[in-house]
């Protein structure tokens, strides 16, 4: 006799009421990874296990996928611009008639630049190292727009990077794998970035909410913003550099001030990752270190010690700032340097451990 | 018992109305995140197993659907770089309203469904704009919801095609 044949078989089974209860559970396993998961993406530990092993296969199979698609809009952009030639000259050699006199320009203001540099005394920042990548897979939805980037920490990339265009900013790592980097983007819901009005040095945070211009939050200016302004990373807060282009202030259908991102005036295909950590990065820690301090002895120290420790090693200074912790954008030499005795050996050490990179060209830190 | 009854009366096979709808989901949503620009324009990225959450409830009650929309969820959580959990809500709130309501939208006409169909749409993606305002502090952009919602409902086809592949699979569940 068969199962249905069976007084067993004629039980009617009240499937809506057990899809109901798995659905209650299931209602309950999805709520609890949503209260209780590390949620900001920008926050360490984060990045966990689960993510990594997705985007460990979501980067490979993304870069076969826009492989292809890639070479047909190189072939398609070739044949447009043979057709395009002829227009393409004339527009070009106007366009060098006027770079040759912004050429002229930005010679004679360097010389004078550094002429008036040297008379203050100003340290500049030194150039930060950066590493190219193209991007294989891009999320732009309202509750996350992240990309993945083709290169990890095989090549040095570490969360918190800095990820620029050849327009200006696109964002932040967020998630590192060997091979493949989890960029949030500036529209993220999740973002939000410190930024200066070029124009005011007024200071404001971009907060991205999932659309295409992200908000001006908290703006501190003295003067009115205008639209128009133009919007640069501020450095506060030490998770990005200063002086990297942003965009440009305009107003929003909401009435809001927003930013035109200058990174939207082009595909993001290709981006830099500054491999940025801190401003302890930007200031020369070897030129920082007290030369006249003696080398650290395990044995008898008062015998290695030669003379009286000079002001220079006192840690006063540093202490005595009001507000160590949110350093001032505009001197971030001086402030490294309160800070060196603690920061500088860690940095040296995490710097010479970094593996060589072969593919890693320097770029300007700071737009100054 | 008939041939014919025997036929009407027969188990649905998990792998033709569960598991190839999601490999599909989850192949249509990998090849849209392929950073391409169509007219400057970046491909729409509709929110696919919203279909399956639409369908699913209406073919039959089982125990099985909510958990496999907990693993699609997660899975666009987790690819999309978004915050766990966010996305099995949205489609569990979706698939609930449906399985509670299944009678009504059963046997409709093709417009009506869809109508249906957009109206859970609306459910899941008002769940996920409130869990997301609630949890960041900032409410996602509307403009943005809207775009995804429009592409999501213009979904509603490949839900349609899957309904009426099995909703008559086993007659027990019309």
């Amino acid at each position: 006799m068969s199962f249905r044949d069976s007084p067993i078989g004629d039980i009617k089974v009240p499937l809506t009421w057990s899809a109901g209860a798995a659905l209650v559970i299931a209602f309950v396993i999805a709520g609890a990874l949503l209260l209780t998961h590390q949620h900001d993406m920008t926050r360490p530990g984060a990045y966990d296990g689960a993510r990594r092993a997705i985007d460990e296969v979501a980067g490979p199979v993304g870069g076969v996928i826009s492989a292809p698609i890639r070479w047909v809009d190189g072939v398609a952009g070739d044949v447009s611009d043979y057709f395009d030639a002829a227009s393409q000259n004339r527009q070009l050699k106007a366009e060098l008639v006027q770079a040759r006199g912004w050429r002229d320009q930005l010679v004679a203001l360097q010389v004078e630049n550094a002429r008036l540099r040297a008379v203050l005394g100003i340290r500049t920042d030194p150039p930060l190292p950066h590493v190219a990548a193209d991007t294989v897979a891009d999320v732009h939805g309202p509750f996350a727009n992240t990309r993945l980037a083709n290169v990890g920490s095989d090549q040095g990339v570490t969360e918190g990077n800095p990820v620029v265009s050849e327009h200006g900013l696109v964002g932040r790592v967020v998630g590192v794998t060997s091979d493949v980097s989890r960029v949030m983007l500036l529209t993220d819901v999740d973002s939000h970035t410190p930024v200066t009005l070029l124009r005011t040095n007024g200071r404001a945070i971009l907060s991205g909410d999932g659309g295409g211009s992200p908000k001006l939050d908290y703006v501190r200016s003295a003067q009115a913003i205008r639209e128009g302004d133009r919007v640069m990373t501020s450095g506060d807060g030490g998770v990005f550099p200063r002086g990297l282009p942003v965009g440009t202030v305009v107003k929003g259908s909401d009435g809001a001030w927003r930013v035109a991102l200058d990174s939207d005036a082009a595909p993001i295909d290709y981006v830099q990752i500054l491999l940025f950590t801190n401003f302890s990065q930007i200031a020369n820690a070897q030129a920082l270190a007290p030369k006249d301090l003696p080398t650290a002895m395990t044995e008898e120290p008062s015998q290695s010690i030669v003379g009286p420790i000079a002001g220079p090693t006192s840690p006063k200074p540093a202490s005595a700032s009001p507000e160590p912790a949110k350093p001032s954008p505009a001197t971030p030499a001086k402030r490294t340097t309160a800070a060196a005795p603690a920061t500088r050996p860690h940095a040296v050490a995490s710097r010479a451990a970094r593996p060589p990179l072969s593919a890693t060209t320097t770029v300007g830190a700071a737009g100054d | 018992m008939t041939s014919q009854g025997i036929s009407a009366s027969r188990a649905l096979n998990p792998l033709g109305w569960l598991v190839a709808p999601m490999v599909l989901c989850v192949i249509a949503t990998v090849l849209l995140a392929a950073p391409i620009r169509i007219l400057g324009q970046a491909l729409p990225q509709p929110v696919f197993p919203l279909a399956l959450a639409f369908a699913w409830p209406l073919i039959r009650p089982s125990l099985v659907p909510p958990f496999a929309l907990l693993v699609m969820g997660l899975f666009l959580d987790l690819f999309w770089g978004g915050p766990p959990g966010l996305w099995p809500l949205c489609l569990l709130a979706a698939y609930a309203g449906v399985l509670a309501l299944r009678r009504l939208i059963t046997g409709n006409d093709f417009v009506f469904v869809w109508a249906w169909y957009a109206a859970a749409t609306l459910v899941a993606f008002g769940v996920g704009f409130l869990a997301m305002a609630m949890r960041s502090g900032v409410a996602p952009n509307l403009l943005a919801v809207g775009w995804q919602y429009v592409w999501t409902a213009a979904l509603f086809p490949f839900a349609d095609r899957l309904i009426r592949r099995f909703e008559d699979a086993d007659v027990r569940f019309r």
